[in-house]
């Protein structure tokens, strides 16, 4: 499947996505990653047809963007490696929203992505199966990548 | 239907006041005195010294002591980040720091000597401090990097001890980054003239304006 067959199945099945990169001389090498914003509704249901119908099987990676007063934004990139297609994932949660539908049961390998996006961000994912801090310890207080974690913050007695 | 939060919603504290900081920061520099003796000893020499012309005995014992102890400091195979490469370069032949006495050895407990090399993370330390807990008295601790000095480049950093100083008390910092093998073996060195009036000064050694 190109790109331009994955573009036009993707808005045929999902109005409300936007793809980019819109014109079709940008991705004319088939190098280039398409990059999809879905809305916070339709992030896992987009994450099935990616794997089942464009065959994107490989989850590549999941992370998360805090835009400040206008939310946060969860990226998510998946792979078909057989035809060499490329998915960024991208859905806006809103400002002031930090819970998101989990891609756990979609991709399993989305589990510790997931668990690190909650420990850096605190977003928490509705269905992931076991959301707890990966690589901060237990006692941490707060999510520190958010704009909002003021630098040097104490934590008694190491800072 | 209502979706409960798999797990409870802590609220990140926001430290903005530059005063509790500076709190914190005095809180650490306070270090209890003697931190580097064992009770034992210092109780019998001590008493020793009390009889009338006891120091003609320590005196010349406390110079066999040092030298006996800075000709055998071992230092604990404890690596931590890119330093350890070189302190690695620095423990092996080329460098060779078993000329002066000093083996890298496998556990804490028969170590006088831990060289924190490289950044010591919030979560690191408490194991930091319990493997430098393990070592028997007295036992000396060389900082290696900036990171471990100070936090390095990581300092702001959320999750690093800004210096390994807030763990463990320090006698030599090494500074660099990474510091060269060279730069180890003048700290080690440094820290061997350190040892050599350990008893002398009875608490933490000055640094010896000769070699300075």
């Amino acid at each position: 499947m190109t790109h331009e067959q994955a573009k036009t199945f993707i808005s045929e099945r999902f109005g409300s996505a936007q793809v980019e990169p819109a014109s079709a001389e940008a991705t004319a090498g088939g190098g280039m990653a398409l990059t999809v914003t879905v809305p916070a509704n339709d992030w896992r249901p987009f994450a099935s047809f990616a794997k089942n119908e464009l065959g994107c099987r490989f989850f590549s990676f999941s992370s998360a963007v805090d835009w400040k007063e206008q939310g946060l934004e969860v990226v998510a990139k998946v792979d078909n490696l057989d035809t060499g297609l490329s998915l960024v994932m991208k859905t806006k949660l809103g400002p002031g929203v930090s819970e998101c539908q989990s891609l756990v049961p979609v991709y399993r390998g989305a589990n510790w992505m997931e668990r690190e996006c909650y420990d850096m961000f605190g977003i928490r994912f509705n269905g992931h199966p076991d959301l707890r801090r990966i690589l901060l310890g237990d006692d941490w207080v707060g999510h520190p990548l958010l704009k909002s974690y003021a630098v040097d913050t104490p934590y008694p007695p190491y800072r | 239907m209502e979706i409960k939060p798999p797990v409870p919603i802590i609220p990140a504290p926001i430290w903005r006041n530059i005063k509790d900081l500076q709190e914190w920061e005095q809180l650490h520099q306070k270090r209890p005195e003697g931190d580097k003796h064992s009770s034992a000893f210092e109780a019998i020499t001590e008493g020793i010294h009390s009889f009338p012309g006891g120091f003609v005995v320590t005196t010349p014992a406390d110079a066999f002591l040092n030298w006996a102890r800075k000709s055998s400091v071992w230092p604990v195979t404890f690596g931590l980040a890119c330093c350890a490469i070189e302190m690695m370069a620095t423990f092996a032949s080329r460098f060779d720091v078993e000329r002066l006495g000093m083996v890298p050895w496998a556990s804490p407990r028969h170590s006088d000597l831990m060289v924190v090399s490289g950044t010591v993370t919030i979560k690191m330390a408490p194991m930091l401090l319990r493997i430098y807990d393990q070592m028997p008295d007295p036992k000396w601790a060389v900082s290696m990097g900036s990171c471990a000095n100070s936090g390095g480049p990581f300092r702001h950093g959320y999750h690093v001890v800004k210096g390994v100083d807030r763990v463990i008390p320090v006698d030599v910092y090494v500074p660099g980054c990474p510091p060269p093998p060279e730069s180890l073996l003048n700290g080690l060195l440094l820290l061997q003239d350190q040892i050599a009036q350990f008893r002398r000064t009875g608490k933490r050694a000055a640094p010896n304006p000769k070699v300075d």
